[in-house]
């Protein structure tokens, strides 16, 4: 490739990030300026003097503490039930024989199309019926079990020679000694991306605890922050703070997870 | 001896017992996979057809008058429904090409080998990870008409101020904006995804041919890509098609400025918060549905004639 055409690229691409980043940039160097200074026009680029009492009055004004450990509890819980239940689910669903196994899977991999918006309306009034409305466990219990996450995982299950499994059988391990001892830890690199997706998934849902949840201890982080705008005045300097706050510890996960999240956003993980 | 006998005992006890497990084994790994998809999956999608077509159904008691269209009728009738339909197409025909097009020239660029992509690839990602409500926060504030930067960047070219969020004839616009900044970093994703997956030596053959930049990618590139452009285009079209959470950061929680910007699922979320009204949220679902499963009969469709002609 030619210098130029090499240096125009680098520029497009420098632009373009800058673009992408600048939401971000904007919303952390806002977080730590004074209510005269988020206020000035022109907007100033750094901030004169970083005030870290934002935070402080943040989380004064609305539970946020209570919001983030919440939102813990959910993520974590969610992540831990879909990992046991697809790792269960995708080994009888490759290794395990039993009739109609082919014909089960593709009436599951047939429901992957139906739009989460059109089932949370029966699963709200299942909430109620079960007695968990307006309750952590209503976050949680919707989302104990993924047919995609499955899907994944069985695909690569199959990838495991039979040989492998076979010869684990006649050294006498049961299918649940050679699930968790061997065909787990080979499955490592793709268990990790499904839980980092679907912490992402789970720690950013937004619609369902809008409907479900009512006590405001109840609420979960974007919910939580979302409440806040509407109940605490809008100073946009703390709307910055406590935004920055639920977007950090994704974009630390991200830096570290990169690869992880992108291949298996690539094989069709997120959105859609 | 007797000890041996017992042995022996033993194992055959084993066995029958063994083979007893086998037979109901898998059931017990499925179980709580299955239960949790029936419950929450299977269910529902049968259950929300019905609640579509009952009459008067009331969500606490499970009491419904009858089977009916009632619910069809009002809300195709519903002139918020209407305009939701059409917002809903306009932006995912706004968002979808412009974030396609943009997110293709990215991925091309990024698709060099050059120093630096783990840096850019970052950047061009990181909006895929962050909570929209979050994020979106932050283009609020952006798009503030009297402080926001977006404005100010518009003065140094001589632009006035605009009302991004405060003007009907603006709030579109905003919420394309942020719609398109959303979807990219999934859309460019997928295509790199599919530039790599381009076998080399087409590139390789070009150039030996004397071919160069422009027209190796519309030669080479683009009709080696169009079975992922495509696919692209229709993931991106059914979640711009459910365009939901962005508008709450934006609008505090409102369709818009002037409810101007109803979108499918905020109706369905209308309906079912405040005096819930599940009939009519379960037949606009339904409406959503039908769209949703037009585009997978095409995506299968697509990738069933990629798959048949070899992806080369």
């Amino acid at each position: 490739m030619r210098r130029t055409a090499r240096a125009a690229i680098y520029a497009g691409l420098a632009l373009g990030a800058l673009v992408m980043v600048f939401p971000f940039y904007w919303m952390f160097v806002s977080a730590f300026k004074t209510t005269q200074e988020i206020n000035r026009f022109p907007p100033t680029w750094w901030p004169g003097s970083f005030r870290f009492d934002n935070f402080v009055v943040a989380f004064q004004k609305s539970p946020f503490a209570r919001y983030f450990v919440n939102s813990v509890i959910v993520t974590a819980s969610c992540v831990t039930c879909t990992g046991f239940t697809t790792i269960l689910g995708a080994f009888a669903f490759s290794r395990l024989r039993f009739p109609g196994r082919e014909v089960v899977f593709s009436l599951l991999l047939s429901l992957l199309m139906i739009p989460f918006e059109m089932v949370i309306i029966t699963n709200y009034t299942t909430i109620i019926q079960m007695g968990f409305n307006d309750s952590l466990p209503a976050l949680i219990l919707p989302f104990t079990s993924s047919i995609f996450y499955t899907y994944i995982l069985r695909n690569f299950f199959l990838t495991v020679p039979d040989s492998l499994y076979h010869s684990a059988r006649v050294d006498g391990a049961s299918n649940w000694r050679f699930l968790w001892r061997i065909l787990v830890p080979m499955a490592r690199p793709s268990l990790v991306t499904i839980m980092l997706l679907n912490a992402l998934v789970s720690w950013n849902s937004f619609m369902w605890p809008l409907i479900v949840i009512k006590t405001t201890a109840n609420r979960t982080l974007p919910f939580g922050l979302y409440a806040f705008t509407t109940e605490s005045g809008s100073n946009p300097e703390l709307m910055m703070a406590a935004s920055t706050v639920v977007v950090l510890p994704m974009i630390v996960l991200f830096l570290f997870a990169r690869k992880s999240i992108v291949n298996g956003v690539a094989r069709g993980g997120m959105k859609g | 001896m007797r000890r041996r006998d017992a042995g022996r005992m033993d194992r055959q006890d084993d066995y029958a017992q063994a083979s007893r497990l086998s037979r109901i084994e898998p059931l017990l790994y499925l179980a709580p996979f299955l239960i949790g998809v029936a419950v929450f999956t299977l269910y529902p999608v049968i259950h929300v057809v019905f609640i579509s077509f009952m009459e008067d159904y009331n969500y606490l008691t499970r009491a419904f008058s009858g089977f009916g269209l009632s619910n069809y009728i009002s809300v195709l009738n519903n002139k918020y429904f209407i305009q939701a339909l059409s917002n809903t197409f306009i932006y995912v025909l706004l968002v979808v090409p412009i974030a396609t097009c943009v997110a293709l020239v990215v991925a091309n660029m990024l698709n060099q080998k050059l120093k630096l992509t783990g840096l850019f690839q970052t950047a061009y990602f990181l909006p895929m990870v962050t909570s929209v409500t979050a994020v979106g926060l932050a283009w609020r504030f952006m798009f503030n008409e009297r402080i926001g930067i977006i404005n100010f960047l518009l003065s140094l070219v001589g632009g006035e101020p605009v009302g991004w969020l405060t003007k009907a004839e603006w709030s579109m616009p905003a919420l394309v904006i942020y719609g398109i900044w959303n979807i990219l970093p999934f859309t460019i994703i997928l295509l790199l995804a599919g530039l790599q997956g381009v076998n080399p030596m087409f590139y390789t053959a070009a150039r030996v041919d004397g071919s160069k930049g422009l027209r190796i990618f519309f030669r080479i590139t683009a009709p080696l890509l169009a079975p992922t452009i495509m696919l692209t285009t229709i993931v991106n079209t059914i979640s711009a098609f459910k365009v939901f959470n962005e508008l709450f950061p934006l609008f505090k929680g409102q369709a818009g400025p002037f409810y101007n910007l109803y979108t499918v699922v905020y109706f369905i979320y209308e309906q079912m918060s405040g005096k819930p009204r599940l009939g009519r949220a379960a037949s606009a679902a339904m409406v959503l549905f039908a769209v949703i499963f037009a585009l997978t009969m095409v995506q299968l469709l697509i990738q069933r004639r990629w798959r048949g002609s070899g992806k080369g």
